[in-house]
C-alpha cells in the first residue's frame, strides 16, 4: 500500500499515566476512506489512543502523521481535519441544539452558517427539535448531535469514540448508513464500538487489550487467526449439558442461543471428545463468528497480563 | 501564521458565553444584586485610627519655636513628617496626587507674632477623601500643637499662656471637606463589586466547562488560547459596565456623592479594571482543577484585595510589607483612581501613576495565563 494513501497513520505510539502503560508501543495506519472498526475490552486504551490521534493527549513515545501531518506538532492544523466525536457527550447542555450547531460553524470559521446548519439539521431529523436545549435530549438524539455537529465542518477524518452507545437499532443502522456514505465521499473513519454488528461494517478492525494490539485485518481474517473450532449443540436440554461442561479449560465461549448451544475451542479433536461424552444430542460444526473470536482473544490477553 | 489569531472565533466564543449566561438565572440575579446589597451594607464605613500618615510641612518661620512645633508632631506618633517643602504649588501638588495626607504650613514670622500677641495662625490643609484615615489625627492636631506652645512659652513670654489663645490654627479639609464616610466608601465599592463578580464569573469558566465535560470538546476545536480567553471575558466586560452604572446612579441618588471628574474617563479606566479582574479571573480558571478550587483561589485573591488595598484600612497606614503587597493588587490602585476622579475631579494626567500598574498587571496576567493554559488532557 502506498504510503500517501495512509490517512492516519502512527508508529509505536505509547502512553502512559503515571506509572501505568495504558496504550503499549501500538502501529495504526489507516488508509483513505476506509472505515475502521476500533474494539478492544473497557479500558483497553481506545479512548485514549483517539486522543493521541487527534492530539489532545501527548504521547509517551511514538509518532505518526494525521492526512500527512505531525501529530506531535501539527496538531493546529489536525483540528481543522478532523471531527472528534468524544465518548462522553460534550456539547454543551444550555444551549439549544441549533446554538451548538452555529457556534461549531463559527469556530471552524465556515460560512453560510444558516444555511449550512440548516442542512445538518435536516439531515439527522433535527429539525422540529433545533430550539430544544441540548440537555433536555435523550440519549440518541444526543449522539445524533454529537455526529452533527462533528461532521458539520466536512472534516477528512473522522474519530468517533462510541458514537452509537446507547441508540436504538434503526438509528443506529440509519447512522452506520451516513458513516457508508461519506466514506463513500473518501473521508477516513476510525470508530470504537463494542457492538459486533457495527464491527462487521467495517472495512477492517483492529482489536486492542491492556493497550497492546492483538489483531488486526477484516472481520474475516480476524475470526480466522483464532483458528477455533465452534460446534452447536441442539437438543432439550442444553442447560444440563452447559452445567456439566463449563469450566473445561477446552472451551473458549459458549453460549446458548435459542434452542442451540454454541461451543469453540482451540483443540478440535479434544472439544468433539469432550462433547461426545457429554450429550447424546446432535453435535454439528458451525462457523465461529466474530463475537467467539473477542471472546478467545479477550481471554488470551487477561491470561497474559495475569502471566506478566 | 495568519491563523494565529482571529477576532471571529473570538466572537464565536463570546456569543456562546452570552447565550449560556442569559440562561444561568442566579448569576444574573446575583450581578444586579450584589452591587446593590453591598452598597447598602457599606455605606455606614468602620472607624479606624491610624498613625504615621504622610505629612509635609512648609515653614516659613524658622525658629527654635516652630522647630519644636514640627517635632512635637512627629512625637505624637498620628504624623510622619516626610518632607519640607518650601512652596504653597508644592504642598497642592503632594494633597493632589495623594502623596501627602497633610500639609502643615507655618506663615511668616510666626514666632514674632505669636510674642507680639498677634494671633497667628498656622493652616492645616487635609486630605479628607478618607476621612477614616485623617479623623484621628485630624482631632488631635489642635491639642498637640497648643500643647507644644504652651510649653514652650517660658520666660519673658510666659505671661502669654494665660491668654489662650495666643494662636489660631486654620484647618482646611479638601476634598470631602464634610468627611463623609460614604463619599470615600463608595468609590471603594465600584472597585470591590466590580472585583468579586469579575473574578468569580471568570474563575468558573473553564473549570465549569471542566466538570460537565465540555473542555475535551473545546480543545478538540480550531481556538487558540488568547481566543478562548478574550471570548470567554467578553460578555462579562458587559456585566462590569451594568453594575458600575448601578452603583454610579446609587451613588449619586441614594447617597448623593458628587461625581468631581469626568464621567467619561472613570468609565474608561473601569473597562481597565475589568480586563484586569477578568483576566486574573481566568488565569485562576486555567490554573485550579476544579470549581471549589476555583473558588478557594478566588478567594485568596480577593482577600488581601480588600484587606491591603486601602479599601478596609487606609493604605498608609499599614505596615510596610503589606503596602508592598498592596501595590501589587489593581484594586489599590483603582481605588485611587475612583477617588482621584469622583471625589476629587483629578483628569487623566492625574491619575495615570495610577492607571499604567493596571495596564502592566493585565499584560503580565495574560501572558501568564495564556503560558499556563493546557490544549491537552494531559
Ligand atoms: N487521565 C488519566 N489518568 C490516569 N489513567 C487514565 C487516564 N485516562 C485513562 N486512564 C486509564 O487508561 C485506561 C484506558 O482508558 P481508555 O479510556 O482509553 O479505555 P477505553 O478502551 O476507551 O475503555 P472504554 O471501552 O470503557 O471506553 C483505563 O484503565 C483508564 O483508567
Ligand atoms: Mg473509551
Amino acid at each position: 500500500m502506498n504510503k500517501t494513501e495512509l490517512a492516519i497513520d502512527v508508529k509505536n505510539l505509547s502512553k502512559k499515566f503515571g506509572n501505568k502503560v495504558v496504550v503499549n508501543h501500538i502501529d495504526v495506519q489507516v488508509p483513505k476512506g476506509q472505515i475502521i472498526g476500533f474494539l478492544g475490552p473497557n479500558g483497553s486504551g481506545k479512548t485514549t489512543t483517539i486522543r493521541m490521534i487527534c492530539g489532545l493527549l501527548t504521547p509517551t513515545t511514538g509518532a505518526g502523521t494525521c492526512m500527512g501531518m505531525d501529530i506531535r506538532t501539527k496538531a493546529d492544523e489536525i483540528r481543522k481535519k478532523v471531527g472528534y466525536m468524544t465518548q462522553k457527550f460534550s456539547f454543551w447542555e444550555d444551549l439549544s441544539i441549533r446554538e451548538n450547531l452555529e457556534f461549531v460553524a463559527r469556530v471552524f470559521g465556515m460560512d453560510n452558517i444558516k444555511e449550512r446548519v440548516d442542512n445538518a439539521l435536516k439531515n439527522l431529523g433535527l429539525a422540529q427539535r433545533q430550539e430544544q436545549l441540548a440537555g433536555t435530549l435523550s440519549g440518541g438524539w444526543k449522539q445524533r448531535l454529537a455526529l452533527a455537529a462533528c461532521i458539520l465542518h466536512e472534516p477528512e477524518i473522522l474519530l468517533l469514540d462510541e458514537p452509537t452507545a446507547g441508540v436504538d437499532p434503526k438509528a443506529r443502522r440509519e447512522f452506520w448508513d451516513e458513516l457508508r456514505n461519506l466514506s463513500e465521499k473518501g473521508i477516513t473513519i476510525l470508530v470504537s464500538t463494542h457492538y459486533m454488528d457495527e464491527a462487521e461494517r467495517c472495512h477492517s478492525i483492529i482489536y486492542i487489550a491492556y493497550g497492546d494490539i492483538m489483531v488486526k485485518g477484516t472481520v474475516q481474517e480476524v475470526i480466522d487467526s483464532t483458528k477455533l473450532v465452534t460446534y452447536s449443540i441442539s437438543g432439550d436440554d442444553i442447560m444440563g449439558v452447559m452445567d456439566k461442561i463449563k469450566g473445561n479449560p477446552e472451551i473458549v465461549t459458549m453460549a446458548p442461543y435459542g434452542d442451540q448451544l454454541r461451543i469453540s475451542g482451540s483443540d478440535k479433536y479434544k472439544l468433539e471428545h469432550l462433547l461426545n461424552k457429554s450429550t447424546k444430542d446432535k453435535i454439528t460444526q458451525a462457523e465461529p463468528s466474530l463475537e467467539d473470536a473477542f471472546i478467545f482473544y479477550m481471554t488470551k490477553s487477561a491470561k497474559e497480563e495475569e502471566n506478566g | 501564521m495568519a491563523d494565529v489569531f482571529s477576532l471571529y472565533r473570538v466572537f464565536a466564543i463570546g456569543r456562546k458565553e452570552f447565550l449560556q449566561l442569559k440562561r444561568d438565572k442566579i448569576t444574573l440575579a446575583m450581578i444586579i444584586g450584589l452591587p446593590i446589597v453591598l452598597l447598602t451594607l457599606f455605606g455606614y464605613a468602620i472607624n479606624t485610627d491610624p498613625k504615621n500618615l504622610n505629612s509635609a510641612v512648609l515653614s516659613r518661620d524658622n525658629t527654635e519655636f516652630t522647630r519644636s512645633v514640627i517635632t512635637g508632631l512627629k512625637n505624637s506618633g498620628y504624623f510622619k513628617i516626610e518632607k519640607e517643602i518650601t512652596t504653597d504649588k508644592e504642598g497642592k501638588e503632594l494633597l493632589q496626587s495623594g502623596k501627602m495626607q497633610f500639609v502643615i504650613t507655618i506663615p511668616d514670622n510666626f514666632s514674632r507674632n505669636l510674642i507680639r500677641g498677634d494671633k497667628p495662625s498656622i493652616l492645616i490643609e487635609i486630605d479628607a477623601t478618607d476621612p477614616v484615615t485623617i479623623a484621628g489625627a485630624a482631632s488631635s492636631l489642635q491639642g498637640i500643637i497648643k500643647s507644644i506652645i504652651i510649653r514652650d512659652l517660658k520666660g519673658p513670654v510666659a505671661h502669654l499662656r494665660g491668654e489662650l489663645p495666643a494662636f489660631d490654627i486654620e484647618v482646611q479639609k479638601l476634598y470631602n471637606p464634610e468627611g463623609l464616610t460614604h463619599y470615600n466608601i463608595v468609590p471603594g465599592l465600584i472597585a470591590l463589586i466590580l472585583m468579586i463578580t469579575c473574578i468569580i464569573m471568570t474563575a468558573l469558566a473553564l473549570t465549569k466547562e471542566r466538570e460537565r465535560g465540555n473542555m475535551e470538546n473545546l480543545l478538540s476545536m480550531p481556538v487558540q488560547p488568547i481566543e478562548v480567553m478574550m471570548g470567554k471575558i467578553s460578555p462579562y466586560i458587559i456585566i462590569g459596565y451594568i453594575q458600575s452604572i448601578i452603583i454610579l446612579l446609587m451613588a449619586k441618588f441614594l447617597f448623593h456623592v458628587p461625581v468631581l471628574g469626568s464621567v467619561a474617563l472613570l468609565m474608561l479606566l473601569t473597562l481597565i479594571f475589568i480586563i484586569c479582574n477578568l483576566a486574573l479571573g481566568f488565569a485562576i480558571s486555567t490554573a485550579a482543577k476544579n470549581q471549589t478550587q476555583a473558588l478557594q483561589m478566588s478567594m485568596m485573591t480577593m482577600i488581601p484585595s480588600i484587606l491591603l488595598s486601602g479599601f478596609a484600612f487606609p493604605f498608609y497606614g499599614m505596615p510596610l510589607w503589606a503596602q508592598g503587597v498592596g501595590g501589587c493588587l489593581p484594586m489599590t490602585y483603582f481605588i485611587r483612581i475612583t477617588r482621584g476622579i469622583i471625589l476629587k475631579g483629578n483628569s487623566f494626567i492625574e491619575v495615570w501613576p495610577h492607571v499604567w500598574p493596571l495596564l502592566i498587571f493585565m499584560l503580565v496576567v495574560t501572558t501568564f495565563t495564556v503560558r499556563i493554559y493546557k490544549r491537552t488532557l494531559d
